[in-house]
């Protein structure tokens, strides 16, 4: 009982502060001395909720713009069993999901590809980089008129648009990722009776694998957004379209419900990919 | 332990290294570098900073072609890395995605010896260093001595003709440095295998070596040689008793000068 309290208390971050932090003299400046925070996160959480209520009980705010949690949490339930428009939550979920997935996946497996041969050879460097960096910093939401020009309103569209979307990154990280190897290590292994295949198999992509993680990262956050834009701009299903329509009808609270649902969301996969992270590439900046 | 079957040398004939920089100056790397290595030597260079001894170190280890002359290993002139030449760097080239025996066991699996040969092969070679508690320890959770071991015995797993160090306890505090300098002694005394070793440690190199070379810089040349017999005594006799004996300090005096003396005309150049 002590000991879950403890931990309880651990985890809301109103631990005993570190006898050793007390006895440092510069705090000020110090990363190691400015903490997590934790506890001050509580606070802030607890402060917004308490306001939310607050304004609406007393009716400060007209439910119109700003409705209630509670109301909230209702619309969340209703719309989780009975549905929006023929599907019901998760079902506007799963049809953001498979898109999502659909573009994260094929761009990651042809980024990686074309990283890993930009790293490896200057001719397909040189070929592929004009391309590559016209295109990267375009905002992926600007070829979306192009986009419904070419495939329409359908599903098709918004998964070539998140192949756009990841492809540039995966193929920026997994090229530098092949790039960062050590010239000891490819040394070595030649040492060690390697061949240029076994080279580039234990060595070269192993070493890229933090790097291709990280875009990997960066690219599931980039498509999340940018999928949720596309749904409002053009879709008949999903999550941003189910906001957008909403909002149509002035249904506040089905907006704020989807924002937050959202939100979450995004969290949760930043969430996965790290504790893949964690699992698969255990000695990320372990060098 | 094992030693190779046939008998192994290192010939090293009239080799040079030149090669233009980019404001068009030609920089004599090496220059007409000559020796020969047999089985139970154990040579190590030392010499200011800049005067080729890294490069002599590739062109051994077949990372870089020489410019003219060459190297034979047993009759066999050396074009390209091979595991007949076993290379332990100053740092980061271990795998660090690898465990202790992963590493160790990376060249057998990778030339395809067979796994119940190799595992035998390995952990005689981690118990000769000491690694054998640590077989299934992340590389990055070793310290640096211990990684230096692993090394080293990756490399031996391989069973090479010689071992090529390029400053292998460089990045290493002095107290480890000492320890390992008398683990090398072990294990070239067990091994019998010839041992090519850079330092910038003079007192290190003197301790090791069964034949010293202090190179000068551009054109980097052998300008002394030295025969030395303290290495035999390093495994019976306490290593700090032998450094602080007047033999190896007077040796150990005149190395340091001659290097002093050539720093100070490179600098004087510079300047």
């Amino acid at each position: 009982m002590e000991a879950a309290l403890t931990k309880f208390k651990n985890f809301l971050g109103f631990a005993a502060e570190d006898d050793f932090e007390k006895k440092k003299t510069v705090k000020f400046g110090d990363p190691s001395a400015a903490g997590q925070g934790r506890k001050w996160s509580v606070l802030s959480l607890i402060i917004i909720l308490t306001a939310w209520v607050v304004l609406c009980e007393l009716e400060i705010v007209p439910p119109l713009f700003w409705p209630s949690p509670l109301a909230v949490l209702e619309k969340f339930w209703t719309i989780a069993t009975e549905g929006y428009r023929g599907h019901t939550l998760l079902g506007h979920f799963l049809i953001s999901l498979y898109r999502v997935m659909a573009g994260f996946l094929l761009g990651t497996i042809c980024g990686v590809l074309l990283g890993i041969a930009m790293g490896l050879s200057s001719v397909v460097r040189g070929l592929f980089d004009p391309i590559i960096e016209l295109y990267r910093p375009v905002p992926p939401l600007a070829y979306i008129p192009i986009i419904i020009i070419w495939m329409g309103i359908g599903d098709g569209g918004k998964i070539m648009l998140l192949f756009l979307a990841t492809f540039a990154i995966m193929v920026i990280n997994a090229r530098s990722g092949v790039k960062s190897v050590s010239v000891e290590k490819i040394h070595a292994a030649y040492s060690l009776g390697a061949n240029r295949w076994q080279v580039l198999r234990h060595v070269i992509l192993v070493n890229a694998l933090p790097e291709i993680f990280t875009g990997m990262r960066v690219s599931m956050g980039v498509c999340w957004a940018t999928l949720v834009a596309a749904e409002m701009v053009a879709a008949t299903a999903g999550l941003g379209w189910m906001v957008l329509n909403a909002a149509r009808y002035l249904r506040t609270d089905i907006v704020i419900m989807g924002v937050i649902v959202m939100g979450i969301v995004g969290y949760g996969f930043d969430m996965i990919m790290r504790l893949l992270e964690d699992k698969l590439i255990p000695w990320k900046g372990k060098t | 332990m094992s030693t190779p079957n046939s008998h192994s040398e290192l010939r090293v004939e009239n080799l040079c290294m030149t090669y233009h920089t980019e404001d068009g100056q030609d920089v004599h790397a090496l220059e007409d570098i000559n020796f020969n290595m047999d089985e139970g030597n154990l040579v190590v260079v030392v010499g200011p900073s800049g005067c080729g001894k890294t490069t002599l170190l590739s062109t051994i280890a077949g990372f870089l072609a020489p410019t003219s002359g060459r190297i034979l290993l047993n009759g066999e002139e050396i074009e390209k890395p091979g595991a007949e030449r076993g290379v332990v760097f100053q740092k980061g080239a271990l795998f660090e995605w690898l465990t202790v025996y992963e590493n160790s066991v990376f060249g057998l699996k990778m030339r395809g010896v067979d796994e119940a040969k190799r595992h035998e092969r390995v952990m005689n070679y981690l118990d000769l260093v000491g690694l054998t508690d640590f077989v299934d320890t992340p590389i990055y959770n070793l310290s640096g001595g211990m990684q230096q071991r692993v090394a080293i015995v990756r490399c031996l797993a391989n069973n090479p003709s010689i071992l090529l160090m390029d400053e292998p306890l460089g990045a290493l505090d002095a107290l480890t440095r000492e320890k390992m300098q008398t683990l090398i002694l072990k294990i070239w005394k067990e091994t019998g295998k010839m041992v090519f070793f850079i330092t910038h440690s003079v007192e290190e190199a003197i301790y090791l070596a069964t034949d010293l070379f202090v190179m000068s810089a551009r054109p980097g040349k052998i300008m002394k040689r030295y025969k030395l017999d303290f290495c035999h005594k390093g495994l019976e006799k306490d290593p700090r008793e032998l450094k602080s004996d007047p033999e190896f300090i007077k040796i150990r005096e005149e190395v340091l000068s001659l290097i002093w003396s050539m720093e100070e005309e490179t600098a004087a150049h510079a300047g």
